[in-house]
């Protein structure tokens, strides 16, 4: 078997859950924060804790500032009896991908998992320069919105994209997160009103960026019976690949996404009709570079949810997409969707994951 | 498992203190190539890369797996990176072999690391967090408690701890890899050294090491290398919380739970007389009749008298941490992955000067966070 269109066990999207979306939780501690997620997530379904065989969690510490966050967070599941469990330091949507690897085994029909951050209690924009090369890129500092400008030049300068294209997926966002009440961003406004923004660092403007949110989310994947019993509308996964791309900015072309348009290939995105995409690009012009490296044409619907400019809760954002593709899919809004998780500076790696109703 | 998978490559760096010849991708990627080069293979035959390290902290570089993928050949491929504490080289290993039992690659790289000169892992893990008890000297403050309960509990002489303290640096003399050589180690040299946690003297500490570990692991179908491989047998992952008064973190339960699931899938109901030897995550001494115990290789109580027997010594009937041990050589984050590493090399004959005869089926063990994550796998030389 194998992701790349070969025979893959049938794993549902069992239930999803995330948190309210906000700028600052400072009342909560991230197993507080969790709670309420990893109660709602199971509480949908109506199973417990004792219903899953496998738990995972994404997180990373730099934004705790401290050693082994996910070590407390595990409390907000109550691993006693000991449960096995695991966890990565990479948004929770490859947390996802690590239940899925095991289910496909076919020992084990059901797993929760969850991912959780607090953006806030830093700065945000110079954690994320630790991710560089330390040696020869962090020592420099270049911060993540400078860095995401270079390749919004670099895609203008190509010619695919120009700022207005950047303010009318910003416009569209916010105002799709009207219909979002987990969205920390939402409202109307129009691309011609966002272009009198100033620019953050040119050619970015406000609205090209992502708010700084606090969030958690979790997902129950199950299969077998389980996925059936569950759901009356069970949401399949039908492709899983994800792909990282060289770290050298200098060495890669900002404009295109290799490593989306080969996750895509390899999860048989091309293969069939796309409703909707929810692809998380935390800076409005990424968007367009995934739209376009995952072959996806203007019929398709782009992040009804609002996508990460309506809500970026570091960690969480990537397996947020997952959820809530597959919640337009259980509504019946749709029967086959494609969502997308990005890592790393300017979208160095990417993750995609095909979701049809059955 | 759906899929057989074994290990076909290994790889591991020189541990010392400070390797200030390498950066951290030189590290990993000097033992990815000796893994690759052992396998018989290079680059562009792997699927998929693994990579596994503890706090990032510890290094000050954030998610390093956005670095190191071109110095890991992953460019254009699925890279994953695992964190489960002390116990992460372990559980790294295992998500890179459920790549293979899956059935989803043929042939996965799994590499561990840890570069401790470039920080201070005592600082790291002493960073005050709010609404959480602070950690404030280090890992060996939080274990030193645990030891005297257990000395406490099975009433164990003073004299166990310094035994295996020996035990496991003279078996790193065996071991040209490992970080400490103490070629004049003895009881009162252990004895004499500075308390650090009482009962800890320094001698019964893990160093701090810089080092990389890495595996290749294969289907089937996709065996090479040098070397016959080692199959999986069994593998399996346990957590349990830090703060729970029901706890016995003296042994563990979760520990307990790995070890009779992977037993259970590789057919083993008496461990000290079907395994042929084991590496078992001991960066204190007195974790060897701890683990001993909970591990099953005895009665709970008798441990120590196990350790004290000569049994786990390298001429003894269950060799334990031949290699020497996280007690000889602790790049954190690779310390799990040795372990599992070093039972490979065993079941596969090519373990040198530390190779014990005949050993054909083993139990590697990492440990992690308060004696709350574990990790475990059974090799062995036979095709399950």
């Amino acid at each position: 078997m194998s992701a790349a269109g070969g025979i893959i066990r049938p794993v549902s999207i069992a239930s999803f859950a995330q948190s309210q979306n906000v700028r600052k939780d400072d009342e909560h501690n991230e197993a507080e924060s969790l709670l309420p997620v990893i109660a709602e997530v199971f509480g949908n379904i109506g199973i417990t804790k004792d219903d899953v065989d496998f738990i995972c969690s994404g997180s990373t510490d730099y934004l705790i500032g401290g050693p082994f966050s996910f070590v407390m967070a595990l409390d907000a599941v109550g691993v006693w009896p000991p449960r096995a469990e695991s966890h990565v330091e990479m948004d929770g949507a490859w947390a996802l991908y690590e239940a899925w690897v095991l289910l496909q085994e076919g020992e084990i029909d059901a797993a929760l998992v969850y991912s959780f951050g607090r953006s806030s209690l830093g700065d945000l924009n110079e954690i994320l320069t630790l991710q560089l090369d330390p040696y020869y890129e962090a020592p420099l500092w270049p911060d993540i919105v400078s860095l995401s400008a270079l390749q919004a030049r670099a895609l203008i300068d190509s010619g695919k994209a120009t700022e207005a294209d950047f303010a009318a997926v910003a416009s569209r966002s916010r105002r799709d997160a009207l219909n979002n009440p987990k969205a920390q961003v939402r409202k109307d406004v129009a691309p011609e009103v966002l272009l009198r923004d100033d620019y953050v660092v040119a050619p970015l403007r406000r609205h090209a960026l992502p708010p700084i949110t606090d969030g958690a989310a979790a997902i129950v994947l199950a299969a077998g019976d389980k996925a059936q019993q569950w759901s009356d509308r069970p949401v399949w996964i039908t492709g899983f690949d994800h792909r990282i791309e060289t770290h050298s900015l200098g060495a890669r072309d900002l404009t295109v996404s290799p490593s989306t348009v080969k996750a895509a290939e390899m999860a048989g995105v091309g293969s069939a009709n796309v409703d909707i995409a929810e692809i998380h690009a935390p800076f409005a012009h990424q968007e367009l570079i995934v739209k376009e490296a995952l072959g996806l044409d203007d019929s398709v619907v782009i992040n009804p949810s609002g996508g990460s400019l309506a809500a970026n809760p570091l960690m969480s954002a990537g397996l947020i997409r997952i959820g809530e593709a597959a919640s337009r899919i259980r509504a019946g809004q749709a029967d086959r969707a494609v969502a997308h998780a990005t890592s790393g500076p300017c979208l160095q790696q990417n993750l995609v994951c095909v979701l049809e109703g059955a | 498992m759906a899929e057989r998978c074994a290990v076909i490559g290994v790889g591991q760096t020189h541990h010392k203190a400070k390797r200030e010849d390498v950066s951290i991708a030189g590290l990993v990627r000097e033992a990815a190539k000796m893994a690759l080069t052992d396998a018989d293979l290079t680059w562009s035959d792997i699927d998929a890369v693994v990579i596994g390290k503890a706090p990032d902290m510890f290094e000050g570089n954030m998610m390093p797996e956005i670095y190191l993928a071109p110095a890991l050949g992953a460019v254009g491929k699925p890279m994953f990176r695992v964190h489960t504490a002390g116990s992460v080289g372990g559980s790294t290993a295992l998500v890179a072999a459920h790549l293979i039992t899956s059935g989803i690659h043929k042939r996965v790289l799994t590499v561990a690391y840890e570069k401790q000169s470039d920080s201070d892992a005592m600082w790291a893990l002493s960073v005050p967090q709010p609404f959480a008890a602070p950690l404030l000297a280090g890992a060996g403050g939080y274990f030193a408690p645990h030891i005297r309960a257990y000395m406490r509990r099975s009433g164990a002489p003073d004299h166990i701890g310094r035994m295996v303290a020996v035990k496991d640096r003279k078996n790193a003399m065996r071991n040209p890899y490992a970080h400490l050589h103490l070629a004049d180690i003895d009881m009162k040299m252990v004895e004499d050294s500075m308390m650090l946690w009482d009962p800890l003297r320094y001698l019964e500490a893990c160093p701090s090491s810089d080092g990389a570990a890495a595996m290749v692991l294969a289907s089937e179908d996709a065996v090479s290398g040098h070397y016959p491989p080692a199959w999986v047998h069994g593998m399996a992952m346990r957590s349990e919380p830090t703060m729970f008064a029901g706890r016995d973190q003296i042994n563990p339960q979760a520990g307990r739970d790995c070890s009779a699931d992977v037993y259970a899938q590789a057919g083993v109901t008496d461990p000290r007389k079907q395994f042929d030897c084991a590496e078992v995550y001991v960066p204190f001494s007195w974790y060897e009749p701890m683990w001993l115990e909970n591990l099953g290789f005895c009665d709970l109580g008798d441990g120590w008298k196990l350790t004290e027997s000569g049994a786990t010594a390298f001429d003894g009937d269950i060799p334990w941490n031949a290699s020497g041990g996280v007690l000889s050589s602790n790049p954190i984050g690779a310390s799990g992955m040795l372990r599992f590493l070093e039972v490979a090399m065993q079941v596969r004959g090519q373990a040198g000067e530390h190779q014990l005869d005949g050993a054909k089926l083993a139990l590697g063990q990492a440990y992690g966070g308060g004696s709350q994550f574990f990790a475990m796998w059974v090799v062995g030389s036979e095709r399950p």
